[in-house]
């Protein structure tokens, strides 16, 4: 076991365990923000560098700090550590840098894009983005590609964090998926066009942390934020069954797996309950979904809001707005969320 | 006593006069009178029309681009804005060969404005990212029935050769920043 502390709150965690799940077992806003690190993709991390903290302590052992900022979800942890993620004000400066290298190619078309209301990137650049660019050139531009019958393909939105490319090499049989090209030609292709059909290949749509990867059986139907998430299951052969449906009145727009409050899918859904299922009679309704409130898809009105546990979040709030050390998050305030949308939260 | 406008009334019997009425008939008369050749307060609304301020807030138009193309593409930013929720819309894709029709690869192949519902509020307008909705100094005509007041995509989008110029509603501020490089991306 390894006692780390980040941001002034100390947590045990087990040896080998990275500094970004450390970060998560406390939780709260102390977490850096991930765009490649996913936790149930082997090898995923590492990419995108949005998860930059300084480690201003080695361990118990070798208290001196490390030379530069590290990526919080490759840094294993080791005992003694002391972090500062929010508390410091190079790591909040990196991230804005890293966030407008991020936006550098990529286009503003979220009003088009079927991913804006539950994009990582989106998030990202509210809360650390600037709201003008200074990139003078050409931005990188493709054609819009059809992968398969399913997915489409916009290259022009890809970060490059390589989720999809793991979820095609450790959840399907035959990977027909990759990237093609190195250095900012890099883009994510078939090989030919041929189309992807594997039983778990749209799990890739649920990965990707922007627009590139789209739902086309959802493409255009409606904005996130008028949909209604409903948790659902079903009895399926080839998975766990269990996933959210995205209805607008008795119709279901859109299935997909269910995302933790991190954005990420524990439980992978096959291709027959995304795409073969859009009837309400197929499916057993759990109930509304949890949807953080700051998320523009609690816009819906949909779900009752408990205003004691809002009062007690805000609360809390309030305390880290007037420079105090923030108490832990109570795993019963914060809601499972889609997207991790906290803007609220950092900058006051 | 919060005026000091407040009379005590003193209930005493009238006099001849004050009893058979006519000389405050006469004066109410003539107030009546005085007023008909005063200037009038009214005016005769279809022929004759207000002037209005120019950020006046009345119809809606839904603007075409230069090439006149439809600037609308359904993001749904006006929807959620709406206090009212007066708008809905449905997004449709833009098939090859209709690239002068609209200015984007997606649409709104359905518009709806339910001017019953909407307070003229003007958060559409702010809410828009595309510059495609604005609220005019038009005013709404007036009809019977409720379902003509739900007012489609014939009557919001501006026609090809009669545009409605909203330049005087964007301020000299919005005009700058349209101008500046830094926030090209933003178009």
């Amino acid at each position: 076991m390894a006692k780390v502390t980040i941001d002034g709150i100390t947590v045990e965690v087990p040896d080998g365990t990275t500094i970004l799940n450390a970060a998560r077992q406390i939780g709260g806003e102390i977490v850096p923000p991930a765009m490649c690190y996913y936790t149930s993709l082997k090898d995923s991390g590492g990419k995108c560098r949005v998860c930059l903290v300084k480690v201003t302590q080695g361990s118990a052992k070798d208290p001196r700090p490390m030379p530069k900022l590290v990526a919080s979800c490759r840094t294993t942890v080791a005992d003694g550590m002391v972090i500062e993620n929010i508390s410091s004000p190079e790591v909040l400066e990196a991230r804005k840098g890293v966030v407008e290298f991020l936006l550098i190619n990529h286009p503003l078309d979220c009003p088009i894009c079927d991913q804006a209301g539950e994009c990582d990137l989106q998030d990202l650049s509210y809360e650390h983005g600037l709201a003008d660019t200074r990139y003078e050139f050409e931005r990188r531009t493709f054609e819009k590609i059809d992968i398969g019958d399913k997915i489409k393909l916009h290259m022009t939105r890809c970060i490059l964090c390589y989720r999809c490319v793991l979820v095609a090499n450790q959840l399907t049989e035959q990977r027909v998926h990759g990237v093609l090209d190195r250095g900012d030609r890099a883009e994510i292709s078939t090989y030919i066009e041929k189309a992807v059909d594997n039983d778990f290949s749209g799990n890739m749509i649920d990965v990707c942390p922007v627009g590139a990867l789209t739902d086309r059986t959802f493409r255009f139907k409606s904005r996130v934020w008028f949909t209604k998430p409903m948790d659902a299951h079903r009895n399926c052969t080839k998975c766990c069954g269990k996933v959210v449906l995205w209805t607008k009145g008795n119709d279901v727009l859109r299935v997909t797996a269910r995302k933790d409050r991190y954005g990420e899918v524990s439980e992978f859904i096959c291709n027959e309950c995304r795409y073969e299922h859009k009837n309400l009679a197929d499916w057993v309704v759990e109930g509304p979904r949890h949807i953080n409130r700051h998320s523009v898809i609690s816009q819906n009105h949909y779900e009752k809001i408990d205003l004691l546990k809002l009062k007690k979040e805000v609360e809390r709030q309030l305390v880290f707005q007037k420079g105090k050390q923030l108490p832990p998050a109570n795993q019963s305030t914060t809601y499972s969320t889609e997207n991790g949308n906290s803007q609220t939260q950092t900058h006051a | 006593m919060l005026t000091n406008r407040s009379k005590i009334v003193v209930k005493k019997e009238m006099n001849f006069w004050e009893r058979i009425y006519l000389p405050a008939i006469f004066g109410g008369t003539l107030i009546t009178i005085k007023h008909l050749f005063k200037r009038k307060a009214t005016i005769k609304f279809p022929e004759v029309k207000r002037e209005v301020s120019v950020v006046y807030r009345g119809q809606h138009v839904l603007k075409r681009d230069e090439h006149g193309a439809e600037r609308c593409t359904a993001c749904g930013l006006c929807a959620v804005a709406c206090p009212a929720e007066a708008i809905t819309m449905t997004a449709a894709e833009r098939k090859k060969g209709e690239e002068k029709l609209y200015r984007e690869e997606k649409y709104a192949s359905v518009y709806e404005i339910n001017m019953l519902r909407c307070i003229f509020c003007g958060l559409c307008e702010e809410a828009c990212p595309k510059e495609a909705i604005f609220l005019t100094d038009r005013i709404e005509p007036s009809d019977y029935t409720r379902k003509s007041f739900i007012f489609g995509k014939d009557k919001l989008v501006e026609p090809v050769d009669k545009r409605i110029d909203v330049t005087k509603r964007q301020t000299p501020a919005v005009l700058n920043f349209k101008k500046n490089k830094l926030f090209s991306h933003n178009r």
